[in-house]
């Protein structure tokens, strides 16, 4: 095979061979001789090399294609819609001037490019808006609910209507103005029902989790898919459950700590199934490591498993939370609305934020409407602010790290190092004190200068670790302790 | 070289095997460690831990054992009084025993169907951009983005949808029903047959409810998609560059075949979450008890909603017949859930791991 490619690549280079002082067929021939073979180059610098190649970034002709066809389309959706037809409308002119881009665009590429790299561009046009659309829509239903909430949440003396988030509605009707009540009660309910439901849902998500990783067998195949399918469950169906089991037959009234119940049923699938992949991820050569040192299962879990996983775990919950935090219509059916701050969870209503807005904007007063949008943009605030949280700290992988863990992981190790170190001195002296007298030919003293000049030399420690550790492992060395029993 | 290892250890730990190799025999000669047994008992903790987790993973099944016990137990009263006529009538007055879910099915239906048709291009569309087209930094962060979409409470999705969606799609609505009419569904007539035309006909339709739930379930799909394409296989996606195919090319033979488990199921997945969306489709509908075939006509009416709508007022009895509707949703949805993981699960590939 070799022999073949070589006789190629002489029949593509003769003026190489010719060069060579000796013929190369009759080298290939002599194998036992390799004095005159020499590896084969190209002739460097023969012909000039051309200008690089740009492979990243987009050509100039792609931008004047998407520019191009853009501004056609636009023009050609104004034309339709100004002047040459009577079509009206925003979406309508949106919707035309978005088909004639994607015309155009073909087009244009169709004019230097053939059919499979037109099918290319014009579907990658089309992702990317798929994309563009979505992503806009999210922005748009942020940007909408801030701009509609704006009255109620901005203005008055500070700027900022302190008075919304420390006010109650008790003392306020609908025809108050903006100045007067606010959302405090359904704030602190929001906060107390999160609170106890998350006290239920994290222990028990991450237990069921923990389970289905590392227990297994097929009661934890069955739990995955029970709780796979508990993710869909429609959110005003757990409300019926906790109303049906735990407020007629148990507290005979609506109150938050049923309406954290009904959120816990909605938060613990979305935990479990989040905890689960982040513990699949979890690399097995850590668990076996831990395992080979003779760690019991549970602590494998606690010291191994669960800090390695600590980030992702964390995302996890706050993910759920986050999910949880905006759950209307099981609180609707549970907690009942009040006007007035309710801190005692177990009896009476206690009103929660997407409840209140829900309730806000069931009034045609437009300050009332201002109040739900308002609350509405307290409660994306709060969605927010706990993804950028669950951003912060997840988004690693298990055992990746930041700088200044990387540190202390280094530190930690040579603490290690200097215990491993002075634990081996106190061994060393304590096995040549004791094996010295008694083992004739025993192996140990022999080697022992070696260790001891390495000792000195910070180079050579872990080496002289590692021969310590053989050393223990070999039969003859294990032997000799007992010879003295 | 491992296995060798392997094989070494199991000698040494089994010697009490029927035929025995004569490295064993040699080991008898000469009086050795004895093999360790490799059970031990398990420490308190350990079997702490087990009986623990165990029991977590069974307090979770419970939940959702309880949760179809309870419907059945409440519901089960309504059901015996209105027998097989609970799936036929329309109408909804416990207090005359006439009552059925006939009608606020269909809606649930149309709604979800409606909200399908719109989120699965959405959603396809952008599980490719993501996992295929965008580069890695932008991909975390469109991955967080559709994360963040479907955390956005359903109360502001449909706020949105009652306060600013609805009067910018009632002229679509329009329009389609003046060029389509033609076609059964799309047609919006009076109650005598007349083409009705006024902008007050289009509003609460189930076409605008199906389209903001649409905004609410393509971020489910979306990932669940992206994750089946983001598991096609590399070496069949660099054969087909190689051969010269574009990335579209590869897409279309590579990604899409290998993803297609994905796909439904992650359309299904979708299709059970807008079957039990309440709040945003109680915010936008007005609600009707007879079913409505023409979807941008005002009313509609979905099971979730009738809950919502009526749990205030009910009575006793008037309670178990919505317990009775609500087990309908949670059968049907759990139906179609099972059904989605399963072709989910198949589809994937090595993700599954028994511990």
């Amino acid at each position: 095979m070799t022999i073949a490619a070589e006789q190629t690549l002489t029949t593509l280079h003769p003026p190489h061979a010719d060069a060579g002082d000796v013929d190369v067929s009759h080298t290939l021939d002599e194998r036992g001789e390799t004095t005159h073979r020499q590896t084969i180059l190209p002739a460097r610098g023969a012909t000039p090399i051309g200008p690089r190649r740009q492979i990243r970034g987009t050509a100039a002709d792609d931008t004047f294609n998407v520019v191009g066809a853009l501004v056609a389309s636009l023009a050609v959706a104004t034309l339709l819609f100004g002047w040459i037809t009577p079509m009206t409308g925003a979406v309508g002119w949106a919707v035309v001037a978005y088909l004639g881009f994607v015309l155009i665009y073909a087009l244009l590429i169709a004019l230097r490019a053939d059919r499979l790299e037109v099918a290319d561009r014009v579907m990658t046009a089309l992702l990317y808006s798929a994309g563009s659309i979505l992503l806009a829509a999210l922005v748009f239903v942020v940007v909408f609910t801030i701009w509609r909430g704006a009255p109620a949440l901005f203005g008055g003396q500070w700027l900022i209507r302190f008075n919304f988030f420390v006010e109650t509605m008790e003392f306020t009707g609908p025809l108050d103005p903006l100045s007067m009540g606010g959302i405090s009660q359904a704030i602190v309910g929001t906060l107390i029902q999160i609170g106890i439901a998350l006290a239920i849902a994290v222990p028990l998500g991450i237990a069921t989790a923990v389970f289905m990783n590392e227990i297994g067998g097929r009661f934890a195949r069955f739990v995955r898919t029970v709780s796979d399918a508990m993710t869909a469950l429609p959110s005003i169906v757990a409300g019926l459950f906790i109303y049906s089991a735990v407020i007629t037959l148990l507290t005979k009234e609506r109150s938050g700590f049923a309406a954290a119940l009904a959120i816990t049923v909605m938060m613990l699938p979305i935990i479990i199934r989040a905890s689960d992949v982040v513990l699949r991820l979890v690399p097995g050569n850590l668990r076996e490591a831990s395992y080979a040192l003779g760690a019991s299962r549970w602590r494998t879990v606690w010291t191994v498993v669960l800090p390695t996983s600590r980030s992702g775990l964390a995302t996890a919950v706050i993910l759920g939370t986050a999910r949880g935090v905006g759950e209307t219509s099981p609180v609707l059916l549970t907690s009942g609305v009040t006007a007035v701050m309710n801190t005692n969870p177990f009896s009476g209503p206690m009103i929660s934020l997407p409840l209140q807005v829900f309730d806000f904007v069931k009034s045609p007063e437009p300050n009332m409407i201002a109040r739900g949008f308002g609350a509405a943009a307290t409660l994306i605030f709060l969605v927010l602010l706990l993804f950028v949280i669950a951003r912060l700290i997840g988004g690693k992988g298990p055992g990746q790290l930041n700088a200044r863990q990387r540190r202390a992981r280094a530190a930690g190790s040579v603490a290690d190092l200097h215990r491993i170190t002075r634990q081996n001195e106190i061994r060393s002296a304590v096995a040549t004190a004791v094996v010295a007298p008694v083992g004739i030919d025993a192996p140990v003293p022999a080697d022992r200068p070696v260790v001891a000049t390495g000792e000195d030399d910070t180079s050579s420690e872990p080496l002289q670790t590692a021969s310590d550790i053989t050393e223990v492992i070999d039969p003859a060395s294990l032997d000799s302790p007992k010879d003295l029993s | 070289m491992t296995n060798v290892g392997s094989d070494d250890l199991t000698q040494l730990l089994t010697p009490s095997e029927p035929e025995r190799s004569p490295e064993a025999d040699a080991a008898e000669q000469k009086p050795k460690i004895a093999a360790r047994s490799l059970k031990a008992a398990p420490s308190v903790s350990d079997s702490v831990f087990r009986s623990a987790s165990f029991a977590a993973g069974g307090i979770t099944v419970a939940i959702m054992l309880a949760v179809g016990f309870f419907l059945a137990l409440r519901g089960g009263e309504a059901l015996g009084v209105a027998g097989p006529s609970f799936f036929t009538t329309q109408e909804w007055s416990p207090e005359t025993q006439q009552f059925g879910i006939a009608a606020v099915l269909a809606g649930t239906f149309t709604i979800a169907l409606i909200a399908t048709f719109f989120s699965v291009p959405l959603a396809l569309g952008t599980a490719l951009l993501i996992s295929e087209i965008v580069p890695p930094r932008a991909k975390s962060l469109l991955v967080t983005l559709v994360d963040l979409m479907a955390a956005v409470p359903s109360v502001v999705y449909g706020l949105w949808g009652v306060f600013f969606l609805q009067a910018s799609v009632i002229p679509v609505a329009q329009w389609i029903s003046t060029y389509f009419g033609w076609i059964p569904v799309f047609a919006v007539t009076g109650p005598d047959g007349a083409r009705l035309t006024d902008a007050s006909a289009f509003t609460s339709s189930a076409f605008i409810a199906g389209i903001v739930v649409a905004l609410m379930v393509a971020p489910t799909q979306t990932s669940v998609m992206r994750e089946a394409f983001s598991q096609a296989p590399v070496g069949e996606r660099e054969g087909s560059l190689a051969l010269g195919s574009t990335r579209w090319g590869m897409i279309r033979t590579v990604v899409l075949p290998f993803g297609r488990g994905g796909i439904i199921g992650g359309t299904m997945l979708g299709l059970g979450r807008a079957l039990g969306e309440t709040i945003a489709v109680y915010m936008i509908i007005s609600p009707i008890f007879t079913i409505n075939w023409e979807v941008l006509k005002t009313g509609s009416n979905s099971i979730s909603a009738l809950i919502a709508l009526r749990y205030g007022e009910a009575s006793q009895f008037g309670l178990s017949a919505l317990m009775a509707a609500g087990l309908a949703l949670f059968l049907i949805t759990l139906v179609i859930n099972f059904t989605a993981s399963s072709i989910v699960a198949r589809s994937r590939s090595g993700a599954e791991s028994d511990g």
